[in-house]
């Protein structure tokens, strides 16, 4: 029954062994273990839960990306169809603008061109005057030269005003 | 992998020897001549050596010479220091006044340092360093090295989980931590971790080592039933000492019908009583799960010089037999070792974790309990 009798050295000493035992790792193991664990389990958590966060993030980033690339590529074809308009308008705008200027020259042009007509033919009608008065003058010097045909004219001349009184 | 086989075919090799050559006649012969140089084993000498203490270590394929331990008495006139060697073969020696030999079989002090007082056996108070106490220390050595080994790695690399044999270590530490303590014990966890995971690492490591059958192991220290008692104390210091109102409420004053507790103490009895079984039935499980295991593999050894003194063709057979049974044996042994140092560590953990209930939470409360109550009850 030896065996089941516990021996006053052995108990002895397991308590001082253990006593030591727990001492030295519960000073200078355990917590430095449990805090070592424990810290890299949370590492590990949050480590996940970034990822997550993440992935979660960079799905709406892309989502949002996409939302802006299509509101960028309907705003681009706005403003294109715009300018398109934009472009005919000035078009017609100066179009219009041309055919007025155009009108106005060509009315301007005209009155001018008829001005100048009227001037030349008012010239003209001088000029042919006074050519004809020249040309009278000159036949007239001529036939005064000769004597007949003076003395026809002055006859004739009073032959009229008799008439004519 | 390869390497971890080689260990293993070498260390299974170094057992399979060992236990061949025991078998060879002549160590036999030489067994039997130890044994008080009659030709018959005494099995049952042979295995209470095995399983008790002792002041030597024993050698390898020498049974005349023990590794030598220092024996510290306190005889009559006063303390004594010496080494066993002096005391081997049944040697007396005298060391100043005193005179001490080693109790025979005969006498009612058989194995232990006793004084020689004018023929009669006095018992000194025996405080010497034997087999398990040497065991012992080894054993306090090796966890404490490996733990600090662990903890430097872990202040030293914050982040990083260590690998192979530390990493191993690290398994076991958060297997009890996160699978046991955690879960019981909740937010005082922190607190009682320390005394929880330094028991579970020494049981551990107290019951492997006592598996290896040469000179650092060997010793059935596990198996004997001081140092469980020890341990079983120790849990019982901390379930009790830091006990909440409440256990103290449920023990004096137990939740159950007037007539029962008053006036006649029937519950707060009860309870009482169970303060102490709780941590009784600690000391024997562990003590009797490894003393059975030691003996087992023993007895089995054993039983190839029974059968070789009746003949030798029932010893050849017995001894493949037992080789085979041995093997196995040992191999759930390292499984019960392990199994024993989480049972001990679990239970510890139950038993104070039941002082630490908190009331407000009724149903709750009930619910744990039972679940605790299972589990002893399942267990012890």
């Amino acid at each position: 029954m030896e065996l089941f009798t516990p021996d006053f050295g052995l108990i002895f000493w397991m308590f001082v062994a253990f006593g030591v035992l727990f001492l030295i790792l519960w000073k200078f193991a355990w917590p430095a273990i449990i805090k070592g664990v424990d810290s890299r389990a949370e590492l590990i958590d949050k480590g996940v839960e970034y990822a997550q966060a993440a992935k979660e993030q960079l799905d709406n980033a892309r989502q949002e990306a996409e939302s802006y690339l299509n509101d960028a590529r309907r705003q681009q074809a706005d403003m294109l169809r715009e300018a398109d308009k934009m472009k005919t308008q000035i078009i017609e705008q100066a179009r219009v603008a041309a055919q007025a200027e155009a009108q106005k020259v060509m009315d301007n042009a005209k009155l001018q061109i008829q001005q100048q007509q009227k001037e030349a033919r008012q010239q003209f009608r001088n000029q042919v005057s006074d050519f004809a008065l020249q040309i009278a003058g000159k036949i007239v010097h001529n036939q005064m030269q000769q004597d007949d045909a003076r003395d026809r004219l002055v006859d004739s001349m009073l032959d009229e005003i008799e008439k004519n009184n | 992998m390869t390497r971890i086989k080689i260990i293993l075919t070498s260390l299974l090799l170094a057992f399979a020897v060992s236990m061949a050559s025991a078998t060879a006649p002549e160590v036999a012969a030489a067994e039997a001549a130890a044994d008080n140089a009659e030709k018959k084993i005494n099995p049952k000498k042979i295995i209470f050596e095995h399983l008790l203490d002792g002041y030597g270590w024993e050698v390898p394929f020498d049974h005349h010479h023990r590794i030598p331990l220092p024996v510290i008495v306190r005889a009559s006139d006063g303390w004594h220091c010496f080494s066993s060697a002096h005391l081997d073969h049944g040697h007396t020696y005298t060391d100043g006044g005193a005179t001490f030999v080693i109790a025979g079989p005969e006498s009612k002090f058989a194995g232990k340092v006793v004084e020689l007082d004018r023929g009669e056996e006095i018992r000194p108070l025996d405080i010497s360093v034997t087999k398990n106490v040497c065991a012992l220390f080894i054993t306090v050595l090796l966890v404490s090295g490996i733990m600090l080994w662990l903890a430097a790695f872990l202040r030293k690399h914050p982040y990083r989980a260590p690998r192979k044999g530390l990493g191993a270590v690290e398994v076991c530490v958060t297997f009890v931590y996160d699978g046991v303590i955690k879960p019981i014990l909740g937010p005082q966890a922190k607190r009682f971790a320390p005394y929880l995971l330094t028991v579970f690492f020494f049981i551990l490591v107290m019951n492997l080592l006592g598996l290896v059958v040469i000179f650092p192991g060997g010793a059935n220290l596990t198996g004997n039933i001081a140092v469980t008692m020890v341990l079983a104390v120790c849990t019982f210091i901390a379930t009790n000492f830091f006990a909440n109102k409440h256990y103290w409420k449920e023990i004096l004053w137990p939740d159950v019908p007037m007539w029962l507790k008053f006036p006649l103490p029937i519950m707060p009895v009860i309870e009482i009583f169970g303060m102490f079984t709780k941590p009784a039935a600690l000391t024997v499980r562990l003590f009797a799960n490894m003393m059975g295991g030691h003996m087992i593999v023993i007895t089995l050894t054993l039983l190839i010089f029974i059968f070789s003194a009746m003949s030798p063709v029932a010893g050849g057979a017995t001894t493949v037999v037992s080789l085979f049974f041995s093997i196995f044996m040992l191999l759930i042994d390292v499984l019960v070792s392990f199994i024993q140092a989480y049972v001990f560590t679990m239970l510890s953990t139950i038993f104070i974790g039941l002082a630490h209930e908190e009331e407000h939470e009724k149903d709750d409360h009930a619910h744990k309990h039972d679940i605790g109550k299972e589990i002893i009850d399942t267990l012890v």
